[in-house]
């Protein structure tokens, strides 16, 4: 192990030097967590999100964690993940697909605890029959447990927000977890070039004498007392503290939106936001979005790209105010149902104008030329 | 968030009121507090504590684990600070000494409970109250309700970045802050604000 001093967020995000790398979306896991500072990980393996914990492990070895162990299944290791943060320490772990629906009880139960875990999701399909391959469905299931979600288009991406994620979900006003997603083998299993910085520096450690709930340190007061719940009661009062802690949690990821334009410099990139045609997309979808647009601009076509970051808290005053003119708003995404047009369809003010597609699922690639395709039809 | 005009006023507002930071209202920075929804710099936000607690019928102050409990340097001084603050104020203290709620039912006249703070509220027809020392969670849950069900004045004063729900919220509020708004509710009697 290196020996490592901490930095302020700011300077390991933005001023520290970097250095290039050509690594695979698990490897750059492995780089956040090794500069993240984190206590403890905890781990159960599914495809394509092994190999990212697998190599946390390895951190462990080298003596970068203080804990590491595998659970007995995904909603074990969501559990004893809840259990650590309850208690006081940094906490990652990762899942993907049918991991992410078995443990999914677990993720609102993070969310009103107000646990800041960061827990990255490798998406999959989710065994409708049985795939191991790229899909991002699960993620459609995700979006009401409270939780905040990333999307990282590329390695770089997910490097970053998972840095950046602890940050955000240790702040005091905002204080509940972050789901980091990404599109597994896509990003997981490719190579890129990552940007990273130096591994002698790393985050400051978790405060949690700073949370706006107590810390389960059954040492010191005022904190020797459990979170009860107060569901045991049939009565008006019960349902009105739950219905408004239930509306904390949402105000949580509120306060969180200044955070995310601070730390990852917006909800949304926008790119040529003038064009007619917009596309919107998250994910890798992105990038294949943005190979549609190159090939459309050759061909004499103008489209513009709205790369969604953050899902949760969702962009939706940016997404309003951005396709506002466009004469057509493109929402290409990789699982069946649709979930990204649902969400920007819910923002707009004119839906008509907005087509749900190209989709694909159950490990489809994305060609461009599907993107290219409704662009050159919008373009009538 | 759409721009709104939302105000976080005294209630009773209705059934479940909404938390204010989804109606738009946003947390203070340094130096900056909040009232009734809308950011002030500080000095004027304490100003209107001081007036609000010497005006009010009944104000209460409700003190929570955080300074209950002498858990690291600095509390007990703090503590001692709040409860001169009170005395200047003429107000009262009913402590929150923790986040359980009370089954099979509060003694609303000596405690308050986050989760059912309306009933300590009503028994003793408190007007105008004063969180200090409580979670943040605890308190953003306990605010709304209050703003829901009763006619209560809410003022947080927080050691971190402050409280959207209260009607004037300070932020980062520690000795010297505490002793400000004491200072300041003195001078105010002194001027004959009762």
């Amino acid at each position: 192990m290196i020996d490592q001093r901490v930095v302020t967020p700011e300077y390991l995000f933005f001023e520290a030097p970097r250095e290039k790398r050509f690594m695979t979306g698990s490897e750059a896991v492995r780089e956040a967590i090794k500069r993240a500072n984190v206590d403890m990980a905890i781990s159960y393996p599914i495809t394509p999100q092994s190999e990212s914990m697998h190599l946390v492990g390895d951190l462990y070895a080298e003596g970068y964690l203080r804990e590491y162990f595998r659970g007995e299944n995904e909603f074990a290791v969501m559990s004893a993940v809840a259990g650590a943060s309850m208690g006081g320490v940094r906490v990652f772990t990762a899942t993907g697909g049918p991991g992410t629906l078995r443990a999914f009880e677990a993720f609102p139960t993070w969310a009103g605890a107000r646990l800041p875990i960061v827990c990255a999701f490798m998406t999959r399909g989710v065994n409708s029959p049985l795939s191991i391959q790229p899909d991002t469905i699960e993620m459609a299931f995700m979006l009401n447990t409270g939780i905040m979600m990333f999307h990282a288009e590329t390695a770089q991406d997910l490097y970053d927000m998972i840095l950046k994620a602890f940050v955000i979900a240790e702040k005091t006003d905002v204080h509940i977890p972050v789901g980091v997603f990404t599109d597994g083998f896509f990003v997981t299993h490719t190579r890129d070039t990552v940007e990273i910085a130096a591994e002698d520096i790393k985050l400051p450690p978790y405060n949690p004498y700073c949370a706006p709930v107590p810390v389960m340190d059954m040492e010191n007061v005022p904190v020797r007392q459990m979170r009860d719940p107060f569901v045991m009661k049939s009565n008006f009062i019960s349902y009105a503290t739950h219905a408004s802690w239930q509306q904390e949690i949402m105000a949580a990821a509120e306060r969180a939106r200044n955070y995310v334009v601070k730390y990852l410099g917006g909800l949304v990139e926008v790119e040529n936001e003038d064009a007619d045609i917009l596309i919107v997309a998250s994910g890798t979808a992105v990038s294949q979005s943005r190979e549609a647009i190159g090939m459309a601009r050759r061909e004499g076509l103008d489209a513009g790209l709205i790369k969604i970051k953050c899902l949760r808290p969702f962009p939706g005053e940016e997404i309003r105010k951005l396709t506002r003119n466009a004469t057509a708003v493109i929402v290409p995404e990789f699982n069946r149902v649709g979930w990204l047009c649902q969400e920007i369809k819910s923002v707009m003010e004119d839906t008509g104008k907005v087509i749900g597609g190209p989709r694909v699922f159950g490990g489809m690639t994305m060609p461009p030329d599907l993107i290219l395709a409704e662009i050159r039809r919008c373009s009538r | 968030m759409s721009v709104t005009e939302y105000r976080v006023l005294a209630g009773p507002e209705g059934y479940l009121p909404p938390a204010a930071a989804s109606m738009g209202v946003a947390l203070p920075e340094e130096g900056e507090a909040l009232v009734e929804g809308k950011i002030v710099p500080e000095k004027e936000a304490m100003r209107k504590i001081a007036e609000k607690l010497l005006t009010a019928k009944n104000p209460v102050f409700f003190p929570g684990p955080l300074l209950l409990w002498a858990w690291k340097e600095g509390v007990a001084e703090k503590a001692k600070a709040v409860k001169d603050l009170a005395e200047a104020a003429g107000a009262k203290i009913i402590p929150m000494p923790d986040y359980r709620p009370k089954y099979p039912m509060i003694n609303p006249a000596i405690e308050i409970n986050p989760n059912h703070p309306n009933l300590t509220i009503w028994h003793n027809k408190i007007d105008a109250c004063v969180f200090i020392g409580v979670h943040c969670h605890y308190a953003n849950v306990a605010l709304k309700i209050i703003r829901g069900g009763t006619d209560c004045y809410t003022i947080a004063l927080c050691g971190e970045m402050g409280h959207e729900d209260a009607m004037i919220s300070l932020r980062d509020v520690d000795l010297p802050k505490i002793k400000k708004v004491t200072e300041m509710v003195k001078e105010m009697k002194k001027e004959g604000l009762k």
